[in-house]
């Protein structure tokens, strides 16, 4: 267990107000105007230089903005939201496409190697060591990365492999110019436009984010990973991302974010769309690490996030993996349409609160097809003044005989002053279909404690490897190179919990 | 010096005095058996001696290889050589026993500034003592105590003794739910860690248990005090005339 030894020591050096990624790069930005207006989508629209119809689309969904009311229903409280007075859009200035790292501003890379995710790496993984044609999962394996630095992607690597095997994987702002049909097919289809107010705000105002396509058989040849990091005062990040598996297609996509300390909240609404065709599967992960706010509650990343998946194709699947550490509120509900026959829904999630953070998340999963199951893993641990709630609804079509679910959702408590709450929603519209629930609610025990302490761990390192056991389950369904990242973040997470 | 000096210690739990000046002294070698009827505070002097929470010392104190014990942490006791066998040891689900037994064992090395355990070293160390404890490989893989018979949890106890070699063993109750083909395997195990450096204090109810770890020294407690001291027919003389004659001694 030296992983465990090695985020306990890393617990020590950090507290909540020295947030490790908490510092700012200096970089001159392309920001739109300040404020939320028809101009606003033209301006954004414009910079990406996007056709026609993409404007129409971004128009009607800002129309439609309009018209609606923020959602009032999550269990998070926080001051009202002037849209009026945000950023919609930044990007780091000047530079055009590039064809290695070394044309990126210095500035940027810098970023990354203080967050441990040096991009150089990747190239070093790229020339060292190749498997063979044909071989998968052999030798070392490869990550490709498509960084977002604030809103617009700076660097795609691993262009070439991945064309060779067919796969498209760029910035969604390309795909708009460069394969327009597969964008107005798929984009908007799992969520659209008019799906709820944030989605319908990210509609209109989206400013990068990653679009992938898996052609018919092909097993993406690596993971594939973007990490986003917001990093302009003031900016809300609205990313757009679009997963497509084509028929007998297998993707894993890897998603970890982090940014800088600062005292105004910042709004980030996501959407994500993802899609599998017949006998296709995505696996989607994320470890997210925003900033949470100061001990005291002060600012911190407002994250409303819409994710969602449509298993459209018969014995198609899609999982979800998720490790939330971070923003100071978390509104989020990755979800499953299990619309093809023999289709699988799986969310796997370990959800964190410490401190002043608030967390409501949980998941989806609708069965519409014919014998779909689905399965749902969450592990909610709240300390300091948290709150932290799973939300999650369950529901079978009149049509999905044979739908099957199994739900367990388990919340720990560390000290007395956080809550945990599960609001679980199941509906069966058929008598066939079988549905499990199970939920427990523990306290860190003192008992527990007393005997890892007893055996001479430090009380820290023995809420460590606790926690890293009630979460263990989750942890096992990320890709080897996150799981050990989000151990550490688990860890120090925590810090301060306890004692 | 003694290994361990208890010197006329006071001890509340919730107001309510538990410990009412108890004294106890046991030399490095030596086994000690603390025999009682229920309550008469023999698990709270264990507790106390290990570092538990909960219990407030008001007066007296604790030696240990001559240092004040009270003022260290459990974790700092665990360190110098302080192990309590539980009676009811605790489950950690997703905590493999092998992964506890060497992230302990390799918190009280480095705490004490000796060199951690690589993991072949530690798994070649935890094999001979396991295989010695009769212990499957598979018991090991699965989470501290989780599914554990009450045989089973004992016995790995006695693995972790035998494996951190401390100074001092408390044997909280080791008989406790162990049918007697368990309980002589965890007896033999105990008796296995007998040695000249290390003491041992078994705390029990019965008579039976000390069949199996013959004590040099047996003390009856009685209302928060040692009520009587002497060797192992001690032990006998209590079986066939049970404790209610130390009441009014107490």
């Amino acid at each position: 267990m030296a992983a465990v030894q090695e985020t306990v020591d890393r617990v020590r050096r950090i507290d909540v107000d020295q947030y490790r990624y908490g510092f700012e790069t200096l970089i001159e930005s392309d920001k739109a105007p300040k404020g939320l207006s028809e101009d606003t989508v033209r301006f954004i629209s414009a910079k990406k230089n996007e056709p026609a119809w993409m404007l129409e689309w971004r128009l009607e969904a800002y129309r439609r903005w309009l018209t609606m009311t923020e959602p009032k229903w999550a269990r998070v409280n926080y001051p009202k939201i002037d849209y009026q007075d945000l950023y919609y859009y930044s990007a780091p200035k000047a530079k055009k496409t590039v064809s290695s790292l070394d044309e990126i501003d210095p500035e940027i890379l810098k970023t990354y190697e203080k967050l441990g995710i040096p991009l150089r790496e990747v190239e070093v993984l790229e020339g060292v060591v190749r498997p063979p044609e044909g071989e998968e999962g052999s030798g070392q394996r490869k990550i490709a990365v498509d960084a977002v630095f604030d809103s617009v992607s700076v660097a795609t690597t691993f262009q070439k492999e991945l064309k060779k095997a067919g796969v498209i994987f760029m910035p969604i702002s390309e795909a708009i110019r460069e394969h327009p049909e597969l964008v107005k097919k798929y984009l908007g289809s799992v969520v659209p436009t008019s799906d709820n107010y944030f989605a319908t705000l990210n509609s209109a105002v989206f400013s990068d984010g990653s679009f992938v396509y898996v052609p018919p058989g092909v097993r993406c040849p690596m993971e594939l990973s973007t990490y986003f990091r917001i990093n302009e005062r003031n900016t809300g990040q609205f990313e757009r991302t679009l997963i497509i598996a084509d028929k007998g297609a297998y993707v894993s996509y890897l998603e970890g974010c982090t940014a800088p300390q600062r005292d105004e909240n910042q709004l980030h609404a996501a959407v994500v769309e993802l899609v599998t065709l017949d006998d296709a599967e995505i696996k989607y992960s994320t470890v997210q690490n925003w900033y949470p706010g100061n001990s005291e509650g002060v600012g911190g990343i407002y994250n409303f996030v819409t994710k969602r998946g449509d298993c459209r194709g018969n014995n198609s699947k899609i999982s979800w993996t998720q490790v939330e550490t971070g923003s100071a509120i978390t509104w989020k509900y990755p979800s499953c349409i299990l619309r093809g026959d023999n289709s699988r829904g799986e969310f796997y999630s370990v959800a964190i609160s410490n401190g002043h953070q608030q967390v409501d998340s949980g998941t989806k999963m609708i069965h519409l097809g014919k014998n779909t199951t689905s399965r749902i893993i969450s592990k909610g641990i709240a300390a300091g003044v948290s709150q932290n709630t799973y939300r999650g609804l369950v529901t079978a079509h009149r049509k999905a005989t044979g739908a099957r679910n199994f739900t367990a959702c388990d919340s720990l408590l560390i000290g007395d002053k956080c809550g945990a709450h599960t609001v679980p929603y199941v509906e069966a519209k058929n008598s066939s279909a079988l549905f499990e629930h199970e939920a427990t609610t523990s306290k860190i025990s003192e008992d527990v404690l007393f005997y890892c302490v007893q055996r001479g761990l430090t009380q820290e390192e023995a809420v460590g490897l606790v926690v890293n056991g009630f979460v263990k389950d989750v942890l096992q369904q990320l890709p080897m190179e996150f799981a050990v990242e989000a151990q550490k973040l688990i860890s120090i997470s925590l810090e301060g919990s306890v004692g | 010096m003694s290994l361990l000096e208890v010197k006329d210690l006071q001890v509340r739990v919730d107001e309510r005095e538990i410990l009412h000046g108890l004294s106890l002294t046991v030399n490095a070698g030596e086994v000690h058996a603390i025999m009682g009827p229920n309550g008469s505070g023999k698990s709270t002097l264990s507790h106390v001696i290990a570092g538990k929470p909960g219990y407030e010392v008001t007066g007296g104190e604790i030696l240990f290889k001559g240092e004040d014990l009270l003022e260290m942490s459990p974790d700092e006791r665990a360190v110098k050589g302080v192990f309590l066998a539980f009676q009811y040891p605790v489950e950690i689900p997703g905590v493999t026993t092998i992964n506890f037994l060497r992230t302990a064992l390799n918190a009280q090395r480095k705490a004490r500034g000796e060199a951690e355990f690589l993991v072949p070293d530690f798994l070649k160390k935890m094999r001979s003592v396991a295989g010695s404890l009769n212990i499957p490989m598979d018991m090991l893989k699965r989470g501290v105590n989780v599914g554990f018979s009450g045989g089973e949890k004992k016995r790995n106890e006695i693995l972790q003794m035998a494996l951190f070699e401390p100074s001092l063993c408390i044997l909280d109750e080791m008989d406790s739910g162990l049918d007697i083909d368990a309980l002589r395997v965890a007896a033999d195990g105990v008796n296995a860690l007998r040695s000249p450096e290390r003491a041992m204090v078994v705390i029990t109810h019965y008579q039976r248990l000390l069949n199996y770890i013959v004590p040099d020294v047996v003390h009856v407690m009685s209302k928060g005090r040692v009520v009587k001291s002497g060797g192992k027919e001690l032990a006998l003389e209590l079986e066939a005339s049970g404790y209610a004659q130390f009441e009014d001694a107490a």
